[in-house]
């Protein structure tokens, strides 16, 4: 469904932002319409997704991982292969080509682990816009060589050391800069959050990934899969995968959050499993928060995931059940990130390995003949070093080195 | 004493020669006791006092309200001290009292709890900066019920809603004088005197500017046109400084505070227009 004239899915969404902004919102959502109907755009828009991003991704058969778990099908839509190596480029793209066909000249973003920074960053280098990316210094610390990536491609990176100084910190600076550069900026928001219309938008631009998928399967198999698994930190990956399948009543969608230590200790980014409903970067949705309504900062393995909200659409299909939304703790991506990595020969992301380890749970307990695909939303690069470091400070060893 | 939504529309309205002073601060920076002793003196210079309840992620404010904020919740504040902030406030001073904070606490706690707790410990208006016009409806519903004032914000992007978000204010509106969050700065937007102008035209209430105010020019700068000249960042910085200073060093800065509090007072003065 499309949101509300209020900007909601059911109840969440809308626009929670100050005055400042409103009339940016107005602009922009009625931009969106007027641009993505005009046939230069669209053309634009599908070369550079086909001839730079590298579309379509591959609907990969996972032949090992079917046997070895000795149930379902297990297909991986391949979002790592995109340019910059993860599904981020779909929406910076669409949305850096609108900022093109609006006049800005420069955009704004904010990043966790640097992938959405990055693929903004390679955005405005291709279409010639300044680019400033706001990102938290505990962030730059650990994402040390996104920073320099982004540099290279010719952004600023401003570090942000307000609050906890992770992507949920990035995002107020980035909004607190937006309100003050409104009339020149174009923000690029980089998940299915923040006040509508983005929502919106980044699901428009992200559901190139369930367009895809559907048609795959109908020629591979000859039918819709029986479920499909995302992970869900934002929830840009998975809701664009989901998106097309909504009206689909037997294919079971299920998003993934990060549990990071478990749900039941307070270092983990469950808003769905643990959070409550209450404002969070612009929308209503759901988000951890303690009983005064103040956000409590969230802890995954994943940067990507490493979030304390989660996009309104989502608890929207959560509340209305058509989705469901599981959590897997670090250990069990970690483990799902070994796997893949050793049976298929793709090192995912920390974020996708967490959609991964929840498919190797249900993948035994389903028949031969049904079908499960995985959203790969990314590949695993940007995470070697810290899986490494965890490894090594958990005196695990990889085995075979001689 | 008049309270509620009045009481603040006629703190503002009457003062005929000159502007009302709005001062802000962060109710329990950096403490409880230091908070009241900020307001104690503050009291005794404002028109209005703006009381802000922290949260964890202040969007519309700069850096000095949020290091205000990050102090006063280090130190425990939360919304139920921040009542007892407020009622405390009450047992000294009848000085209107206006609660700023986000939406997320209001809506965490429901709109009418948060309001029959503020209305209750003597707060008469509130005002929620990320609460735009379309999603204020319920709020301003609740407090229409409590006779408690509107205090809706109408910036320089605002346009033609100005007209509209000016007509739903029951206490004041607050034109915010820049692009940008809270905190101090150089000059105003030059399209501000229009935009006060614009929005006295479609208010039947007293209309205050803020955001960027901390010097005594600038506040007598804006009392020629404005009926509010809101200060906060440049007040809370002395909460800053309270905190870290040497029990000797307490009273200088204490003094000082009341000075800059006087000073600004005595900058309203609507026919001192400094030319």
């Amino acid at each position: 469904m499309n949101p509300d004239h209020s900007g909601r899915f059911g109840d969440f969404g809308g626009k929670f932002v100050p005055e400042t902004l409103m009339s940016a919102l107005y602009q922009l959502e009625n931009d969106f319409e007027r641009v993505r109907t005009l046939p230069e755009f669209q053309t634009e828009l599908q070369d550079l997704l086909a001839n730079y991003a590298g579309r379509s991704t591959p609907l990969y058969f996972a032949k090992r991982l079917t046997e070895q778990y000795g149930g379902a099908k297990m297909y991986l839509k391949r979002e790592d292969l995109n340019h910059t190596g993860a599904h981020k480029i779909n929406n910076t793209i669409g949305q850096g080509l609108l900022a093109k066909w609006t006049g800005k000249k420069r955009v704004l973003a904010e990043t966790g682990a640097g992938q959405h920074g990055v693929a903004t960053a390679t955005v405005a280098a291709l279409l010639g816009l300044e680019c400033t990316v706001f990102m938290g210094e505990e962030d730059i610390r650990r994402q040390a060589l996104n920073v320099f990536r982004m540099e290279l491609l010719g952004a600023t990176v401003e570090a942000v050391t307000s609050g906890t100084g992770t992507l949920k910190d990035a995002t107020n600076e980035a909004l607190r800069h937006w309100v003050e550069h409104v009339n020149d900026t174009y923000y690029i928001v980089g998940s299915v959050v923040g006040p509508h219309p983005y929502p919106y938008i980044v699901r428009e631009f992200q559901r190139i990934i369930g367009d895809e998928t559907k048609s795959q399967i109908m020629e591979l198999e000859g039918h819709l899969p029986d479920v499909i698994v995302a992970a869900v930190g934002g929830g840009s990956n998975a809701m664009g995968m989901f998106y097309p399948f909504l009206d689909d009543r037997e294919v079971a969608l299920i998003g993934v959050e990060a549990a990071g230590e478990g749900i039941d200790t307070p270092r983990h980014a469950a808003s769905i499993a643990k959070g409550s409903k209450g404002i969070i970067h612009g929308a209503l949705t759901y988000l951890l928060q303690d009983n005064d309504g103040q956000i409590i900062p969230a802890h995954s393995i994943s940067a990507g995931l490493d979030y304390p909200g989660i996009g309104p659409e989502h608890s929207f299909l959560h509340e209305s059940g058509r989705a469901k939304y599981v959590p897997i703790k670090d250990q069990e991506a970690l483990d799902a990130f070994l796997t893949l990595s050793r049976l298929e020969g793709i090192i995912p992301a920390l974020e996708s390995a967490h959609a991964l380890a929840h498919a190797l749970k249900i993948a035994p307990t389903m028949s031969k003949e049904q079908i499960l695909v995985v959203n790969l939303s990314g590949r695993g690069d940007k995470d070697v070093d810290s899986v490494r470091s965890i490894l090594s400070e958990g005196g695990q060893t990889l085995g075979t080195r001689s | 004493m008049e309270r509620g939504r009045n009481a603040i529309v006629s703190a503002l309205a009457g003062l005929n020669d000159r502007a009302g002073l709005i001062p802000f601060v962060v109710a329990g920076d950096p403490n409880f006791e230091d908070s009241i002793e900020l307001l104690r003196i503050l009291s005794e210079y404002a028109d209005v006092i703006e009381i802000g309840i922290p949260y964890s992620d202040p969007l519309a404010d700069g850096p000095a309200i949020q290091a205000g904020a990050a102090r006063s919740l280090a130190n425990g504040m939360n919304l139920s001290r921040a009542m007892d902030l407020i009622s405390a406030v009450r047992t000294f001073s009848p000085v209107p009292i206006i609660a700023f904070t986000y939406a997320n606490p209001v809506y965490k706690t429901g709109i009418a709890k948060f309001l029959s707790n503020a209305r209750g410990a003597g707060a008469d208006g509130v005002i929620i900066p990320d609460l735009p016009h379309e999603e204020s409806e319920d709020l301003r519903r609740e407090l229409d019920r409590l006779n408690m004032a509107y205090v809706p914000l109408v910036s320089l992007t605002s346009g033609e809603r100005a007209a509209r978000i000016a007509k739903t204010a029951t206490g004041f509106v607050y034109c915010v004088s820049t692009l940008g969050v809270t905190g101090e700065r150089k000059s105003f937007a030059a399209q501000l005197p229009a935009l006060v102008s614009q929005v006295k035209a479609s208010s039947t209430v007293p209309v205050a500017v803020g955001f960027g105010v901390s010097q005594t020019e600038q506040v007598a700068e804006l009392s020629a046109y404005a009926d509010g000249v809101i200060v906060g960042s440049a007040f809370v910085k002395y909460a800053g400084l309270l905190k870290n200073a040497a029990p000797e060093d307490r009273n200088v800065i204490l003094q000082a505070f009341r000075r800059f509090a006087s000073d600004l007072a005595g900058a309203t003065n609507k026919g001192e227009k400094l030319g």
